[in-house]
């Protein structure tokens, strides 16, 4: 958070409390991501505690094909399949969005998302989307583009 | 309780319970969850043994919240009768029982002044809980080191040596944390040293955190400080807001309004740059994260109400992965570590294991009336799973099972205090018949396969309505039917019945 080197150094811990000594801070992790690329340092600080951390075992679903309520998903580390009826049909990793689709239009996922070994994402609510959307219009466009470059891909691969 | 403190006093050291040795299970910490999990495992026959560094049970209760009363509730007089396991839903901190004196163990101690417990009235309905259901535990008994065996777990402590197949770690998210990227951070008090409220009279307090810690530090300290500064880079979650019980809730929201009308208290979004000691107290430097700018304050005392970690020792080294900047271990949904099979979790620490999170709403895990399900659920699998006892598994009538899981839904403990969690799983096995589960994970359920079933339990919509749902599973692949809520929650209404008939059609035959 804040001004910091990009590169976490370990803090004394003069009283007693536990310090954060993970390498891989999330507000560095984010500014790295063309998602976020146009965010400022304080912006970027506002995503990192509006999003939530969470962790999946290997083969464990993450988004569930056919069932309401799921939320958006940004990779931080690991890798996870795009499974549908049981086919795999792409991959996803570090930097990766998912579940925006199902969010935006209010229905259930029409994919399963599982791991395919540990992963760490972080996580917005479904219902938190639009407003976290509109408060952030850069990764309201940025997501809009990724959206497109997916579109014209299956387009590409269809034609 | 006086007996329970003197016949404690009065044993030697020798007598007390569980002496170092093999066990099939270790259970270490006990506050709520390690209270319940000891009780539930014992119920079931399991020998283990209950190891406490702590001199009495209640665990972070016996300290906080630094402001005395809990956040959560527990209503003397409710719609079912004290004791009874409906009356649960109504009392979030008990413990939850198998027979009725075990249960409702925390109202008798409230004096009427307040439906949140304090803290004193909460640690003596722990120690009621403790004494009536003969849960025991060697207190006084640290927990220092781990190390692998083969397939087996070593637990070092202050009194010797354990060796165990089954770990499980009930320790509480109880340890100060604080992010170590905020130049100067580290010379500020965390809220477990917050002094006492007269310590900053006429004082300008800044706060750093915007959750419950943070919200209770400002309510407690309105009538003592000069000025109150709340500060974080997340917009305040409010649980009347957001429908969730992770959020800061209703009763710490004093500050918010004397910000909100400007009553000279401040609820800032902004980025903590840095913290600098001056002459007279703290400059903290901020950037505003939803309005850009950058803000000095000059004040007396800072507070980092930062939030807390999970004491996990050496587990780490051992190859415990964890998420959340290592503050919690990653969790399957039977709440064993993801990366150490035979390391399991109970009490607050299995708020990391996620669940659906439908509409991003967390799970009631990380309280006790969430937690305190998940250790008796814990507990009943371990049992089944790992020491081959068989838990009876009542069998229904096929004219039982809609008028059953309708009343589950509309009176469950479990079910309402562990929305979209936890299930009531009823299954259909053509060699078994019709059979009650129990209460099952509802991830584990619609993730790990099985015969034909259905899952039941309560939700909370994208709108706030609190909705039956029933997930039926049939030849491996699970459905999902969300039905009509009600203004009253009463979900056994003929059309409920009908409604639900017509979706287990197809199981019922």
């Amino acid at each position: 958070m804040g001004s910091v080197p990009l590169s976490p150094r370990p803090t004394p811990d003069r009283r007693g409390t536990v310090c954060n000594a993970v390498a891989d801070d999330v507000v560095d992790i984010l500014g790295n991501l063309t998602l976020f690329a146009d965010l400022s340092r304080p912006e970027l600080e506002g995503v990192a505690h509006t999003l939530d951390e969470e962790s999946f075992t290997e083969g464990q679903r993450i988004l569930r094909q056919g069932l309401r309520g799921s939320n958006f998903y940004l990779i931080l580390e690991g890798e996870a399949a795009v499974r549908v009826d049981g086919q795999d049909l792409n991959t996803l990793g570090r930097g990766d969005f998912f579940g925006e689709v199902s969010v935006l239009l209010g229905e259930p996922p029409t994919a399963d998302v599982v791991a395919l070994r540990p992963m760490r994402c972080l996580v917005l609510g479904g219902d938190e989307v639009e407003e976290f959307l509109t408060s952030y219009p850069k990764v309201l466009f940025r997501m809009l583009q990724a959206e497109a470059r997916r579109l014209r891909q299956t387009i590409e691969w269809r034609s | 309780m006086a007996k329970l403190k003197e016949e404690r006093a009065r044993r030697s050291p020798s007598a007390r319970p569980f002496p170092p040795g093999d066990y099939p299970v270790v259970v270490l910490g006990s506050g709520p969850g390690g209270l319940q999990f000891a009780y539930s495992l014992g119920r079931l026959g399991i020998k283990h043994a209950a190891l406490s560094a702590d001199g009495e049970p209640a665990g972070m209760f016996r300290r906080f919240p630094f402001f005395q009363r809990l956040i959560s509730w527990t209503k003397p007089y409710a719609p079912h009768e004290r004791g009874s396991r409906q009356y649960e839903w109504f009392d979030w901190n008990s413990l939850s029982g198998d027979v009725p004196e075990h249960r409702a163990t925390v109202p008798p101690f409230m004096d009427g002044t307040s439906y949140f417990p304090s803290r004193a009235e909460m640690q003596r309905g722990m120690e009621a809980f403790a004494e009536r259901a003969g849960v025991e535990f060697r207190y006084g008994c640290r927990w220092e080191s781990t190390s692998r065996d083969g397939e087996r777990f070593v637990v070092v402590t202050s009194d010797g040596e354990y060796r165990c197949d089954v770990l499980v770690v009930a320790v509480g998210m109880t340890e100060p944390w604080k992010p170590d990227n905020i130049p100067g951070l580290e010379d500020v008090p965390h809220y477990v040293e917050t002094d006492e409220p007269e310590a900053y009279a006429d004082r300008r307090v800044f706060i750093i955190g915007k959750r419950n810690s943070g919200f209770e530090l400002a309510d407690g300290l309105l009538p003592w400080a000069r000025q109150i500064v709340l500060a974080s880079p997340r917009p305040a979650r409010i649980s009347v807001l957001t429908h969730s019980v992770a959020a800061a809730r209703a009763r710490y929201m004093q500050p918010y309004e004397d910000h909100v009308l400007a009553g000279g208290t401040l609820v800032l979004d902004a980025s903590i740059e840095r913290v600098d000691q001056t002459a007279h107290g703290y400059r903290v430097t901020c950037k505003g994260t939803t309005v850009p700018g950058e803000v000095v304050f000059d004040v007396d005392r800072v507070i980092a109400a930062t939030g807390f970690g999970t004491p996990l020792r050496d587990l780490p080294d051992l190859g415990l992965t964890t998420f959340s900047q290592g503050r919690l271990p990653g969790q399957t949904a039977y709440w064993e570590s993801a990366s150490i099979p035979g390391i399991f979790f109970a009490g607050s620490i299995t708020q990391g294991s996620i669940g659906l999170k439908k509409y991003g709403r967390p799970s009631g895990s990380a309280a006790v009336h969430g937690a305190r399900y998940n250790a008796r659920v814990l507990a009943e699998h371990l049992a089944t799973t790992r020491f081959g006892v068989k838990v009876e598994r009542p069998s229904l009538e096929a004219d039982d099972v809609v008028p059953y899981l309708l009343q589950e839904m509309s009176h469950a403990p479990e079910l309402w205090n562990q929305q979209a969690y936890l299930s009531r799983v009823v299954t259909f096995d053509g060699g078994r018949g019709i059979v009650d589960e129990g209460i099952v994970p509802l991830a584990h359920f619609v993730d790990s396969g099985g015969p034909d079933a259905v899952a039941a339990t309560v939700e909370t919509s994208e709108h706030g309505e609190i909705r039956p749902a029933v997930y039926i599973r049939r030849d491996g692949s699970v459905d999902e039917q969300i039905m009509e809520g009600t203004l009253l929650h009463a979900f056994d209404t003929k059309e409920h019945h009908r409604h639900l008939s017509a979706l287990l059609k197809p199981l019922l035959g």
